[in-house]
């Protein structure tokens, strides 16, 4: 690819700003005046329901916006004084304009960030982003026959691909399983249900509320959905529901129809812990075994690498020169001289990684 | 004498030496766990302030023909670079905003305004300085391989130059930091590897080739027929930066009273003597709050030894703390106003120039001879907690 004018711009101007660059100037005037890290402005926050929130986002230079519908996006605030990150599924549909996007967050108990980003986050405060990335989104065109089963806000990714069937006027044959606590806390009720008017016959929505109906299981699913074989499966949601639908899936032998996103890493299985140290940066830290090395890095003030955080972009992965760690999805244990995905592993004994 | 054994010069018993450093652990957590908001905003704020200086000063020498605009463009730049390279650059590259988790504000990614490559300045500095700080031998910083600052350094024919070398580094100061990694002594000895040098000159080549372009032919060339005024005045900012930073730094290891060690001291040193040699090798001057900002907080060179990494902007009340701590186990802290502190390394330099041994040399002063009993330590109040305002 050419350079662009204004990357040859910012190169001529970088000789005058050196050892900075011209962004490190321009941000003291907008603070979106800069692509040396991605930024952007919260423009609103828009209550869903008692503990979700839609945040509306204007990003900065360099930010690009061609995200696909599915996609997540990491976003970074600041709470005093520290930058956290955490990685949130894009809610807003790409064909809505490219002057913002939207995140669609709820609020976890003991949420330190979720519960910030819900409640206490201020329009025009300024956020990090990374780019948008990720494997979960629907193929153009899409196929003839779908099957959306999400739970709680696993509805996120699934909501900016029904905006864009809308936008496009491309609907296939949608049926959507939705589950929530409760009907006050489903979130895009009211949004959904408009959809599933407007586009009779085409788009189904099967609402399931865990207070009035009891949990959504795979067998509740089957009768929703009797088709479900003949349908491509994008499924979203927390860590239990996902996996009966893979093993359902697979027994089945449709393992290739199916589609998930894991929201959150499941940080139930527990490592030994240890003493980690971080080579090439001198830190050193002792571990529990739940905590992750990539938060622990960040905590110690090493500058890791990350991405998504929940163990699929492998942008985190560094070599592990010592010890062992554990997969903290699966248990599975990686030996010295790998490189292990940070994001999802923990210290099993003392380890040593080179950053 | 260089100092082979610092508890006994302290005089103090091992188990003293550990408790102190005990002590200081605890000063580090207290500090650790309670940076956050206000500590952040300190940094932005000096950055902020740093790139409208710079701003200010640049835009101004577009009328460097006139000459106030000369003199007030001159003084902004050099103010500007003065707070780029001490108070932000040298601590963000110390790793003290590293907890912030802002990679832009970040040790590993920070690049200064000086001639001299971050990555090789954190090699010399971070590492050999401050690990092995004032052994003689082993820290590269006692004389930076040119100058005898210590009789414990034998005295050579090429000593005589001295008064003429001080005054060089003085003005030329941000180029003896570029060339400083290299390593001066082991080039002498030819113990230099010949392709880490080459890999050094490089990166220095690199970074003095962008410096030189922007302040000594881009911007004079942008103010157009002005040219000359420009060049002036850039390399006037420069050489005020120079003077300056090199007088705060000679300020912090070469005055009467920070002591030098021998190698046998490192053999088995522990971590509480690890702090008592960083403590007694170090000296601070005083100042008011601009003149401790303007000299990137090294007026607290003994607080930035014992904790390099901790933000800047909490020195003061570490001090307090530290002070506390010395007078609880009769430990000298060697403090006094910079003009005192400079006069005496002056006088060190110019008296080292010539050979002698404890004539040109002040004698170290001992710690107290009366030093607290295990009794009157128990009692010890500890620091005196915080005052409450009478508002």
């Amino acid at each position: 690819m050419s350079p662009t004018a204004t990357d040859l711009v910012r190169r001529v101007a970088s000789r005058v700003t050196t050892p900075l660059l011209p962004d490190d100037y321009l941000k003291l005037i907008n603070p979106l005046w800069t692509a040396r890290e991605l930024r952007g402005k919260v423009v609103e926050v828009i209550p869903e329901t008692d503990d979700a929130a839609t945040i509306v986002i204007k990003p900065g230079w360099g930010f690009r916006a061609s995200y696909r519908p599915g996609q997540y996006v990491g976003i970074g605030v600041d709470r005093d004084g520290k930058w956290h990150w955490r990685s949130y599924s894009i809610s807003s549909t790409p064909d809505a304009g490219h002057e913002t996007l939207s995140i669609t967050v709820k609020a976890m108990p003991e949420g330190f960030i979720s519960d910030h980003l819900v409640r206490g986050l201020e329009p025009g405060t300024i956020v990090r982003l990374a780019l948008p990335q990720g494997e979960f989104v629907l193929p153009d065109p899409p196929p003839p026959k779908v099957l959306f089963w999400t739970g709680g806000s696993g509805i996120t990714p699934v909501m900016s691909m029904l905006r864009t069937f809308d936008r496009r006027n491309t609907m296939p044959d949608v049926v959507h399983v939705h589950s929530a606590p409760s009907r006050e806390q489903a979130i895009f009720r009211e949004e959904r249900l408009a959809l599933t008017e407007k586009y009779d016959g085409r788009l189904r929505s099967i609402e399931n509320f865990d207070d009035e109906h009891g949990i959504l299981d795979v067998t509740k699913l089957e009768d929703a959905c009797p088709d479900w074989r003949d349908r491509q499966a994008w499924v979203c949601g927390p860590a239990p529901m996902l996996e009966s639908a893979e093993k359902h899936w697979a027994a089945a032998g449709l393992a290739r129809s199916l589609h998930i996103e894991r929201f959150s890493a499941n940080l139930t299985a527990s490592a030994t812990g240890g003493h980690v140290t971080f080579a090439k940066s001198g830190k050193e830290v002792d571990l529990d075994g739940a905590t992750t090395l990539l938060e622990a890095g960040e905590a110690a003030g090493v500058q890791m690498p990350f991405g998504c955080r929940m163990g699929i972009c492998h942008t985190c992965v560094l070599p592990l020169t010592k010890g062992i760690v554990k997969d903290l999805r699966n248990g599975a244990e990686h030996q010295e001289n790998q490189n292990i995905q940070t994001c999802v592993t923990a210290a099993a004994g003392d380890c040593v990684i080179e950053i | 004498m260089a100092i082979s054994d610092v508890a006994s010069f302290a005089h103090l018993t091992p188990d003293q030496v550990d408790e102190l450093g005990r002590e200081f652990d605890q000063i580090r957590r207290d500090i650790e766990e309670s940076r956050g908001a206000d500590d952040a905003a300190y940094i932005r704020r000096m950055i902020a302030i740093h790139r409208k200086l710079v701003v200010g000063g640049r835009v101004t020498l577009f009328a460097s023909a006139f000459p106030p605009a000369w003199v007030v463009g001159t003084a902004m730049l050099a103010a500007g670079k003065i707070l780029e390279n001490m108070e932000i650059g040298h601590n963000v590259m110390h790793g003290q905003w590293d907890w912030m988790n802002d990679p832009e504000i970040h040790s590993g990614t920070w690049e200064w305004d000086t001639t001299c490559p971050a990555e090789q300045w954190k090699h010399s500095h971070n590492y050999v300085h401050h690990t092995y700080t004032n052994v003689i031998g082993k820290d590269n910083d006692v004389g930076y391989g040119i100058l005898r600052v210590t009789s414990d350094q034998k005295w050579h024919p090429a000593n005589l130059g001295q008064p003429v070398y001080n005054a060089l580094l003085a003005l030329l100061f941000e180029w003896g930091v570029a060339l400083h990694d290299l390593d001066i002594e082991a080039i002498r000895k030819r113990e230099k590897d010949p392709v880490e040098m080459k890999r050094q000159l490089k990166g220095i080549w690199r970074k003095v080739r962008k410096q030189v372009a922007k302040d000594y032919l881009i911007f004079p060339a942008l103010t157009g027929p002005q040219f000359v005024s420009t060049l002036t005045a850039n390399a006037t900012a420069n050489v005020i930066r120079n003077l300056w930073s090199y007088a705060i730094i000679f300020c912090g290891h070469f005055p009467d009273g920070a002591e030098k060690f021998t190698e046998e001291e490192l053999r088995n040193e522990t971590q509480a003597e690890w702090y008592l040699r960083q403590l007694l090798g170090s000296a601070n001057f005083t100042g008011s709050r601009f003149m401790h900002v303007a000299s990137g907080s090294l007026g607290y060179q003994i607080e930035h030894h014992l904790f390099p990494d901790l933000p800047s902007n909490r020195y003061p009340e570490i001090a307090e703390r530290v002070k506390a701590l010395c007078e609880k186990y009769a430990l000298p802290y060697t403090i006094g106003p910079m003009y005192r502190q400079y006069g005496q390394v002056f006088r060190t330099l110019m008296k080292l120039s010539l050979p002698g041994k404890r004539a040109a040399e002040p004698q170290p002063p001992q710690p107290r001879a009366k030093r607290a009993t295990p009794a009157e330590l128990r009692s010890y109040p500890g620091p005196k907690a915080p005052q409450a305002s009478a508002a």
